[in-house]
C-alpha cells in the first residue's frame, strides 16, 4: 500500500456550498469541516442533496462556495487529492474491460489497448492485494460480484492515497456481511493512512458504529455532531420517522 | 505515389490491381479500416452509434456548405463543418434536459434537410447521388492523403487519450476525481468521429457509413474478454472484410460499400452465435 505518514495536521473545509437547479435550491450554505483520520457520515432522506454535494466537491456540478485543504502546521493551503468510490458503474455484463483495463485507465497514461506493461500490472496486483482481490485482475468488470467491484473501486480510489476519500453509498447491492466487511476495510484505511473520509450512507446502525461525526443533510445541514448527538436530536426523528 | 503503385504491382500480382482506381480504392480501405476499427470500439462502448449515424447524414450539409461557398477543396470545408457541428451539438446537449437522442435527431434532421435543399438548388441533386451510396472506385490519391492524416490523428488520440476517454465512459465522476475532464474528451472524441465520417462519405456513402464503424466493433465485442482482444479483433474484421469486399465486388459487379457491409453483417452473426454458444 502507498502509505502516507500520519500527521493529524490537515484540515479540509467545505465552505458555503450553494447549488441551484433553476429556481430549486438543492443545497443551501453547506459547511463541513473534515480532519484527517476522521470519518464523517452524511445522512439524510432521499433527494436531500447528498449526491449533489459530492458532485459539487468533485467539481461535477455548478456551485458557489469552495473546498480548501490546509496544512495546519505549515499554515498554508495545499492541493488536495480526492479518492472517490461511486455508487455504481455504467457498464454491461459483457463489456470487454478487465479489472486491469479499468484500473489502468484511471491511474496510468499507458494505453490499455496495447500489450500489458509488466510494471503497471504488478502495481495493480499490489494495490488489489490490499483487499485480497488480486485474483480478479484479469476478470471482466461486468462479471465481478457486488463486493468484488466495490473493493476494486476502493482500491482505485486509494491509488495514490488521497487526502479525502469520498464514498457514495458504496454498499448498495451487497449482502449484510459484505457491507460489514466493507466498513471494516474503510475503517482500517482511515486508521492506517490518517485520511479524511466522507461517507454517504443509509445504514444508520453502521454509521453509528464507524463514524466519528454525523451530518444530517436536508438541502442544508440540519444538525451535526457525534452519532449519539445527532441520533438523539428531535429533527433526526422528524425526518427519519417520516421516511419510515 | 508512383512508388506505392509500383510496390502494389509487385506485391499483388492480381489482375484487379492493375487499374489505378483499384489501387486507390485498396489504399483507401487499408487506411480507413483501422480508423473505423479504432473509433468503432469506443463508439460501441460509449453507446454513441446513433451519434455517428447522425453525423453521416449531416455530412451532406458539409458538402453543401462547401459547394455554396465555392470551396475548391470540399474535404477541407467538410472538416470545418464537422468540427463546428459536433461542438455545437454537444454544447446544446449539455444545456438541455432532453435525452441525447432527441438533440442528435434535431441536429441531424436539420443538417440533412439543409444539405438536400442546398444541393438541389436548380434541380441538380442527381450529380450528388454518389454521396448517398458512395463510390470507392472514384477515390483519388489526394483524398487518400486526407485519410492518412485522419489515421494519424486517431492514432495520436488513441495513444495519448484512450485511457482518459475510457475512464470517462465508465464513470464520469470517478474520472473527475482523478483529474480527468470528461467533457473535454467527450468534445474531442465527437469532433474526431465527425471528421472521420465526413471524410469517408464520398466513397462509402451516407447510407452505409455507420455500418462500417459499428459492425466490426460490435462483432468483436461478442467474443472479446478484454480491451486488447477487442481492439485486435475489431481491426482484423475491419481490414479483412474491407479488402475482401473490394475484391469480391470487382469480380461479381456489386457496389463495394454494400458488399463490405454484407460481409461485416455476416461476421456479426457468426460471432453472435459463438457468443451465445460459449455463454451456455
Amino acid at each position: 500500500m502507498e502509505k502516507k505518514k500520519a500527521c493529524g495536521a490537515h484540515c479540509i473545509k467545505i465552505s458555503d456550498i450553494n447549488v441551484r437547479f433553476g429556481d430549486e435550491v438543492v443545497l443551501k450554505d453547506v459547511n463541513i469541516h473534515l480532519h484527517c483520520g476522521h470519518l464523517v457520515a452524511l445522512i439524510g432522506p432521499n433527494g436531500a442533496g447528498k449526491s449533489t454535494l459530492i458532485k459539487s466537491i468533485l467539481g461535477e456540478v455548478k456551485h458557489t462556495g469552495k473546498v480548501t485543504f490546509r496544512n495546519l502546521v505549515k499554515g498554508k493551503a495545499e492541493k488536495m487529492k480526492i479518492g472517490y468510490v461511486p455508487q455504481s458503474l455504467n457498464i454491461e455484463r459483457d463489456i470487454p474491460v478487465t479489472v486491469y483495463d479499468l484500473f489502468a485507465s484511471y491511474i496510468s497514461c499507458y494505453p490499455v489497448w496495447l500489450p500489458k506493461r509488466k510494471s503497471l500490472y504488478e502495481k495493480i496486483v499490489r494495490q488489489l492485494s490490499i483487499f485480497s482481490i488480486e485474483d480478479c485482475i484479469d476478470k471482466q468488470i461486468g462479471k465481478l460480484s457486488g463486493g468484488e467491484l466495490q473493493r476494486v473501486l476502493l482500491s482505485i480510489a486509494i491509488t495514490p492515497m488521497p487526502n479525502l476519500l469520498i464514498l457514495d453509498e458504496p454498499v448498495s447491492g451487497i449482502d449484510h456481511n459484505g457491507v460489514m466487511d466493507f466498513y471494516r476495510l474503510v475503517d482500517t484505511i482511515k486508521r492506517e493512512n490518517d485520511i479524511a473520509i466522507l461517507l454517504v450512507s443509509h445504514d444508520l446502525d453502521l454509521v453509528k458504529e464507524y463514524a466519528d461525526k454525523v451530518l444530517l443533510l436536508n438541502h442544508e445541514v440540519i444538525c451535526e455532531g457525534t452519532p449519539d448527538e445527532v441520533y438523539d436530536d428531535p429533527r433526526f426523528h422528524e425526518i427519519f420517522d417520516e421516511e419510515k | 505515389m508512383d512508388l506505392i503503385y509500383h510496390m502494389m504491382d509487385v506485391l499483388l500480382p492480381f489482375d484487379f490491381i492493375s487499374f489505378t482506381f483499384m489501387k486507390n480504392a485498396l489504399l483507401a480501405i487499408l487506411i480507413s479500416a483501422p480508423i473505423f476499427a479504432l473509433i468503432g470500439t469506443m463508439i460501441v462502448n460509449k453507446r454513441m452509434a446513433f451519434f455517428s449515424d447522425a453525423m453521416g447524414h449531416s455530412a451532406l450539409c458539409g458538402i453543401a456548405v462547401g459547394v455554396v461557398f465555392g470551396f475548391m477543396n470540399l474535404s477541407l470545408s467538410m472538416i470545418v463543418f464537422a468540427v463546428l457541428f459536433s461542438v455545437l451539438l454537444n454544447f446544446v446537449k449539455d444545456r438541455t434536459t432532453y435525452g441525447a437522442d432527441t438533440i442528435i435527431s434535431v441536429f441531424a434532421s436539420i443538417a440533412l434537410a439543409l444539405g438536400l435543399a442546398l444541393l438541389s438548388l436548380g434541380g441538380s441533386f442527381n450529380k450528388y447521388n454518389s454521396y448517398l451510396i458512395g463510390d470507392i472506385l472514384s477515390i483519388t490519391s489526394e483524398e487518400n492523403i486526407f485519410l492518412v492524416a485522419c489515421l494519424a490523428l486517431v492514432l495520436l488520440m488513441w495513444i495519448f487519450a484512450y485511457n482518459k476517454i475510457n475512464a470517462d465512459s465508465i464513470s464520469r465522476p470517478l474520472a473527475r476525481s482523478k483529474g480527468i475532464s470528461g467533457k473535454l474528451y467527450d468534445y474531442l472524441f465527437s469532433a474526431v468521429i465527425s471528421v472521420v465520417i465526413m471524410l469517408s462519405i464520398r466513397w462509402i456513402g451516407v447510407l452505409l457509413i455507420n455500418s462500417l464503424v459499428i459492425l466490426p466493433a460490435a462483432s468483436a465485442r461478442n467474443v472479446s474478454l478484454n480491451t486488447r482482444q477487442y481492439h485486435l479483433l475489431t481491426l482484423i474484421f475491419s481490414v479483412v472484410m474491407g479488402v475482401l469486399g473490394l475484391v469480391i465486388s470487382y469480380y461479381v459487379h456489386v457496389p463495394t460499400g454494400p458488399m463490405i457491409v454484407l460481409l461485416l453483417g455476416g461476421t456479426f452473426f457468426v460471432t453472435f452465435i459463438i457468443h451465445t454458444l460459449v455463454k451456455r
